[in-house]
């Protein structure tokens, strides 16, 4: 079965509709599949639940789906990076639900895994607690978290092979395995697609099984915060 | 004298021990990187998924697929792992990390600690915070004493939306240090030439002096 899409647009054809939820992969602007965020942007669908750590900028990334008034919910750690986000959420356009980062990270594993609920430490006796089952284990109290799935996976990664096997690219990995495995379907996008083959088994980071579709993709790779230091001598 | 910004972060780099591996907060704690003493072993983790945290790049060295929980551009060492964000939060909730060092805008003296949302005004989200004060063995946090306007920030109980109940091990304040223990708040240090009732007019929380500083 043949995996690889000409484009993002090709990629996502049948697969999107108004109200979808959406995982999108990435940290910051880190490992984002900006490839098919443009393709669900001139697509024209709306009403999104978007599952991100963050919510791009302002003009880029997730950014731009924001600006165009598409999403109303995301679920997201931090947001803190986006002047039309807060206009947005203040004004009650847009829904939000905030998960500490790591809890993020599970309930989208966990999604993948088939694990409806497990128990953390993370939140107790914060905002983040509350309505949420309490449970002892050895004498210290846990909530319970859900596991997270989506409609749709969007990911970014470094190589894949004609199967689907991905390699990731230092920090730009982050959310993206975990997503790959929660959605119904994921496309993967990269920057080199090689022959089966020419991968090393004991290399790949995500299973092509997790990977639906694929497309090589064109990147701009934006940095948010462009930190150097000076040459001593 | 109060302590700078670089005095509480040189303090703060000596919560450091051999062979620890440290999660470093944005802001203040960022700075402590540059006073690790350099005869010990010291690992730094990003939670967006690094182990073996090196300095800035030289510029044109950037590389957009390296950045740090900060989302700044950053270099590997030869130790350097990278991983998924769910085993790094692993390393953080499962206890494996030993130090996390952290800002916080208020912290109770019974160690809760407020340091991702103020009502009314933008929330921009509580990021790792939540999960780092809950997994990590040692929980330190470097602030200023009192806010901008003034008011302490130890208090009895903190006003604004909890991170973490009952974590916090120890603050560096620009005033000096405290412990947070199981007989309450207790003064450890003082910045050079502070006094302790300079230090208790900016303070609301209650506490004792450790026995080096009671006279």
């Amino acid at each position: 079965m043949n995996k690889i899409f000409p484009n993002a647009s090709a990629a996502l054809d049948g697969v999107l509709f108004d109200g979808m939820t959406i995982m999108a992969g990435g940290f910051g602007l880190c490992g984002i599949p900006e490839n098919a965020i443009n393709a669900i942007l001139d697509s024209g669908i709306k009403d999104l639940t978007i599952i991100s750590n963050n919510c791009g900028v302002d003009g880029f990334g997730l950014g731009k789906l924001l600006d165009a008034k598409r999403i109303r919910k995301m679920v997201s750690s931090y947001v803190g990076e986006n002047k039309e986000f807060e206009r947005q959420y203040l004004s009650g356009e847009l829904e939000l639900e905030f998960n500490p980062q790591g809890t993020l990270a599970e309930r989208i594993r966990a999604g993948g895994a088939g694990i409806p609920g497990f128990y953390v430490k993370t939140g107790v006796g914060t905002v983040i607690a509350e309505g949420k089952d309490h449970r002892d284990f050895d004498g210290e109290t846990y909530i319970m978290e859900t596991g997270l799935t989506a409609d749709l996976s969007i990911v970014k990664a470094w190589k894949a092979d004609t199967q689907g096997n991905l390699i990731y690219r230092k920090t730009a990995r982050n959310f993206n395995p975990m997503m790959a495995t929660a959605g119904k379907v994921t496309l993967a996008e990269v920057e080199e697609i090689v022959e089966a083959g020419e991968l090393d088994g004991d290399h790949i980071h995500t299973p092509g099984i997790f990977v639906q579709r694929l497309i090589r993709g064109e990147f701009e790779k934006r940095i948010e915060q462009r930190t150097t230091r000076t040459r001593e001598g | 004298m109060a302590w700078t910004r670089e005095d509480m972060a040189r303090r703060a780099a000596q919560e450091m021990e051999d062979g620890f591996y440290v999660n470093l907060g944005i802001g203040i704690p960022t700075l402590v990187a540059n006073f690790i003493d350099e005869s010990i072993d010291v690992t730094l983790q990003s939670e967006n998924g690094m182990l073996g945290m090196g300095p800035f790049p030289y510029e044109g060295e950037e590389d957009p697929d390296l950045i740090n929980a900060g989302k700044q551009t950053i270099t590997e060492l030869r130790r350097t792992s990278y991983f998924s964000s769910a085993d790094s939060f692993a390393m953080i909730r499962g206890g494996h990390i030993d130090l996390s060092i952290l800002g916080a805008m208020e912290v109770s003296e019974s160690g809760d600690i407020a340091n991702w949302m103020i009502p009314g005004k933008m929330v921009k989200g509580m990021g790792g915070a939540m999960d780092l004060v809950a997994g990590v063995k040692r929980v330190v946090v470097i602030m200023d004493h009192t806010s901008k306007t003034g008011d302490p920030k130890l208090l009895k109980q903190c006003s604004l939306p909890l991170t973490g109940t009952g974590v916090v091990d120890r603050i560096i304040t620009n005033l000096g240090v405290f412990d947070v223990t199981s007989d309450g708040l207790v003064l450890v240090e003082l910045a050079p030439e502070m006094t302790v009732g300079e230090v208790r007019a900016n303070t609301e929380a209650k506490f004792t002096l450790s026995e080096g500083l009671a006279v």
